[in-house]
């Protein structure tokens, strides 16, 4: 900084130095090129700020999002189903931790993460707070909920962020077994009898509304949205994202022989679209202040296996301590 | 969670102190896909010891057969060049063009050359 401190006012914004300037034109050149940011280069303290939030919210969605469905790996209907339940969640934890590694590239400690999640200052995808009470629920959120992420996330595998887009590529490769292993588990109930349709059809009614959720509020009310996208941060608006997901889902619920349930639901020729109901964003806003059906459950859970998990993170770096104290000795021994 | 891999989530640091010294440290990890190809660095990850670390690796980054070989190096123990001196650093290939076979046209028509 050029003039002392002491004479500027604190309402008046420091000066950028010469070394923020040549930082910022550097990075709007590589943004202007659709080249990527990697750690070490500058980056505006709000760029960084962003994606803090977006990447440690994503991390911490798939680590609440194995809650949901580990509640049924106990009671899957065959070993096969069982295995790959566990497959599947334990991709999540995966991703979980993929995606912290690319937070901390941005300066903030994995414990900080985790702690924010645990104390509940942390926000997660508000999807993960909803009840898994049948089967068919496997079928759905493996369609549905995992058929948005995929959506959602495929555009971020270019994301400007270096690690952010890397760790993207590598979650959207594992990501395609999960929504297929779910439209299957659907399809194997609606080919089954009357009361397994019944369920398929209960679950899909439940969980569609919110899987159209996750893509987050319409355009013209996500005010952070356009910044996102002049990062090369977010390359498809909420709605465009929704509206693609949607006509996906059309011909897929065909085969499975389910209905979505949008009354409204149809094809505008004039448009290239499908038409569809408003979406009742009040349910999103409760579920989102942490006034869902499960949130507290969520949340309660986590930290409780964080807790119960302190003796063998401790046991481990006991083990370790000691194990280094004894080649040291031994190094000490021989010389 | 079944492995040390998918529980690593909640794992980085040893006790309730919020210390760095206390945090599982950071290691990069580093997969040879098959026979004949090198070590690529594919990510990292936190674990108590160099043993642990090459397990967690095995449960984090090849699930699916990516690989037959994995390298875990302490993230402290790597040293980069400074990103900020790209050009000044990294010679100029500007005027050294000399380096490359398309430098040389009068060959042009030679037979493996
Ligand atoms: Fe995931
Ligand atoms: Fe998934």
């Amino acid at each position: 900084m050029t003039a002392p401190a002491e004479l500027r006012r604190a309402s008046e914004p420091a000066e950028p130095t010469a070394d923020e300037l040549a930082g910022q034109a550097a990075f709007d050149e590589l943004i202007a090129a659709d080249s990527r940011i990697e750690p070490r280069d500058w980056m505006p303290e709000a760029y960084r700020k962003t994606l803090i939030r977006q990447i440690s919210q994503h991390a911490h969605s798939e680590i609440i999002g194995m809650q949901p469905e580990s509640n049924w790996i106990s009671r899957a209907p065959s070993l096969k189903r069982k295995a790959i339940l566990m497959a599947k969640v334990q991709d999540e934890a995966g991703h979980g931790l993929y995606l912290y590694s690319a937070a901390q590239t941005l300066g903030i400690g994995r414990e900080e993460m985790m702690r924010q999640l645990i104390e509940g200052r942390a926000r997660y995808s508000s999807i993960f707070n909803y009840p898994t009470p049948t089967w068919a629920d496997m079928g759905a959120i493996g369609w549905l909920v995992d058929g948005a992420a995929i959506c959602n996330q495929v555009p971020l595998c270019r994301a400007s962020y270096g690690p952010y887009g890397r760790a993207m590529v590598r979650i959207c490769k594992e990501e395609s077994f999960h929504q297929r292993q779910g439209f299957e588990i659907l399809l194997e109930l609606m080919q089954g009898t009357e009361a397994q349709r019944r369920m398929a059809q209960d679950a899909v009614n439940r969980w569609y509304w919110p899987s159209l959720m996750m893509f987050g509020p319409p355009d013209d009310e996500s005010p952070n949205s356009a910044q996102s996208m002049a990062w090369n941060i977010k390359r498809f608006s909420n709605d465009e994202l929704r509206q693609r997901f949607v006509g996906m889902l059309v011909p897929q619920a065909e085969v499975l022989g389910v209905t979505l349930p949008d009354p409204e639901l149809a094809w505008n020729e004039e448009r290239q679209a499908y038409d569809m109901s408003e979406i009742d964003w009040t349910e999103f806003h409760e579920v989102l202040a942490g006034r869902g059906p499960a949130n507290a459950e969520r949340l309660r859970r986590r930290r409780e296996a964080h807790e119960a998990g302190a003796w063998v993170r401790e046991a481990a770096a006991e083990y370790a301590r000691k194990q280094a104290d004894r080649a040291a000795e031994l190094a000490g021994a021989v010389a | 969670m079944s492995t040390p891999g998918a529980s690593t989530g909640a794992a980085d640091q040893a006790g309730a102190s919020t210390g760095a010294a206390d945090q599982w440290p950071l290691w990069e990890v580093f997969v040879r896909a098959g026979r004949g190809l090198s070590h690529v660095h594919v990510g990292s990850l936190h674990a108590p010891d160099a043993e642990l670390a090459v397990r967690n690796a095995r449960d984090l980054y090849t699930r699916r057969g990516e690989g037959v070989s994995i390298w875990v190096v302490p993230a402290d123990a790597v040293t980069t060049s400074d990103p900020d001196a790209k050009g000044a650093f990294f010679e100029s290939p500007a005027g050294k063009n000399y380096r490359h076979a398309v430098y040389y046209t009068k060959s042009e028509g030679v037979k493996h050359l």
